[in-house]
């Protein structure tokens, strides 16, 4: 094991980096309420990035927990989920708006509040796209770290709180990748107080796959899509 | 169980500026001004039109599925919806629905997803993302990044509360339809969807139609 990386977000806040493929990323909550946008992008090549329908058809689910994957557009394998504590991530909820946020917590700005100020997940996303040169183009369904969101059988979405202080998930990552991360409030939390977990991110290298992993065994679409994402690489290794 | 509300629609065919039989596995690419109404018929019944919008006046501002669910906390389409932008911008309103309920959630079939679903020998099959490339790929303005998680009319995804989703019999039948009226200046992208591997289109791919209404006011009125 390499020495690890580890940063903090507080309320509100953003981060984005490149991370190599094999690296074990956990996030882990202070606090109740903690909500993480997360967005996945090839590293090399953006316009292959995280796809909400495709995860979730293949995986026959409206949630993510251990044992399931983010699946990109190209049929592969971005991250696995290899270890949670929190029990439900929401695919389905989006992120927090500039217009949803001075709604739900009151208007706040940097020139009153100082960095104290109310941050959106759509202000924090763009400006960490644009950071590697993307745009709100490439805006698209997050996955919600940390918030459960249940449909009723008409639809309804309702958010509900899960204890989430102390808890945390750990991504594998299976291709080289772009992760986009805000730490801002669940667009369907009811609370009118402006949710304060920190998320702390902690990177190592990861345990090396075993014969028996969790996720490539969950069902026979996540070894297929395992399958396409491990062709990937080995057409891009050199022969020499 | 969830309740279908159908909601009929007056307009008359004979009235249409356009209409239009998009056969299974085609695409459709169209302009609707403001004030415009654009129904799409399930001729035959339990066909899936994938459908994508993008703003005319700013092409990169694609179709929200999450910002659309989340702002009517409801992840079905039916009469009433208002389909928003990734940018909040409001594209079309539904305002006739004989079906009742539409997917926001199954997005479109890839060859590429299809070999995750299925099985590898399934590549060749057609599909709709490849419609959709094809289509984008004939208008300057957009790039493979505006291709974003889409509707599917007529096409039955349920979800429970315990978190599982599936595709199931469709909800649809010959001849229903949704009308959608533009809210602005919109783009619609329809791949007629492909798919043989599940029960989406019944296991057997058939024709929508398309038809556009002006304004009452006329060409652009709102």
């Amino acid at each position: 094991m390499t020495a690890s990386f580890s940063i903090t977000m507080g309320p509100g806040g953003k981060w984005s980096a490149y991370i190599g493929k094999g690296k074990s990323v956990t996030l882990t909550a202070a606090g109740d309420s903690a909500n993480v946008s997360a967005l996945l992008y090839h590293a090399a090549y953006p316009s292959e990035r995280y796809n909400m329908p495709d995860s979730l058809k293949a995986q026959h689910t409206a949630f993510y927990t251990a044992g399931h994957v983010l699946m990109s557009d190209q049929g592969r394998v971005l991250a696995s989920i290899i270890e949670d504590t929190a029990g439900w991530h929401d695919p389905l909820g989006g992120y927090t708006t500039r217009k949803g946020t001075d709604g739900k917590y009151g208007p706040t700005s940097y020139q009153q509040e100082r960095n104290a100020w109310l941050r959106s997940g759509e202000e924090n996303l763009t400006v960490e796209l644009y950071r590697h040169n993307l745009t709100p183009r490439d805006l698209s369904a997050p996955v919600n770290f940390f918030s459960k969101v249940v449909c009723e059988l008409d639809g309804t979405m309702r958010y509900v709180p899960q204890p989430t202080d102390g808890r945390s998930v750990t991504l594998r990552t299976e291709m080289d990748v772009l992760l986009v991360v805000s730490n801002t409030p669940h667009p369907l939390n009811p609370s009118a107080v402006y949710p304060g977990a920190a998320v702390e991110i902690r990177i190592t290298d990861a345990a090396p796959m075993t014969e028996d992993d969790l996720c490539v065994n969950h069902c026979g679409e996540n070894r297929r899509a395992f399958e396409n994402t491990w062709n990937a690489y080995a057409l891009m290794k050199g022969a020499n | 169980m969830s309740t279908f509300q159908a909601v009929a629609s007056e307009r008359n065919a004979a009235d249409a500026v356009y209409n239009h039989i998009i056969a299974a596995g085609e695409g459709w690419i169209y302009d609707l001004f403001p004030g415009q109404v654009l129904r799409i018929v399930d001729v035959e019944g339990n066909q899936a039109v994938d459908t994508l919008f993008y703003s005319k006046e700013d092409p990169g501002d694609h179709y929200s599925a999450v910002r659309t669910i989340t702002r009517q906390n409801n992840i079905y389409l039916t009469t009433g919806s208002v389909l928003v932008a990734e940018s909040g911008r409001e594209l079309l309103q539904i305002t006739a629905d004989t079906c009742g309920r539409h997917d926001t959630l199954g997005g479109a079939c890839s060859a590429q997803s299809n070999t995750v679903r299925y099985s590898h020998d399934t590549l060749p099959m057609h599909n709709c993302r490849d419609t959709f490339m094809l289509m984008l790929a004939g208008r300057d303005e957009f790039t493979k990044r505006d291709l974003a998680p889409n509707v599917n009319f007529f096409m039955n995804v349920p979800v429970t509360p315990e978190g599982e989703l599936t595709f199931a019999d469709g909800v649809s039948g010959p001849g229903r339809y949704v009308e959608l009226t533009a809210l602005a200046p919109v783009t619609v992208l329809i791949s007629n969807c492909p798919q043989l591997n599940n029960p989406c289109n019944a296991y057997n791919p058939t024709p929508a139609q398309v038809l556009v209404w002006n304004a009452e006011g006329g060409e652009g009125d709102v």
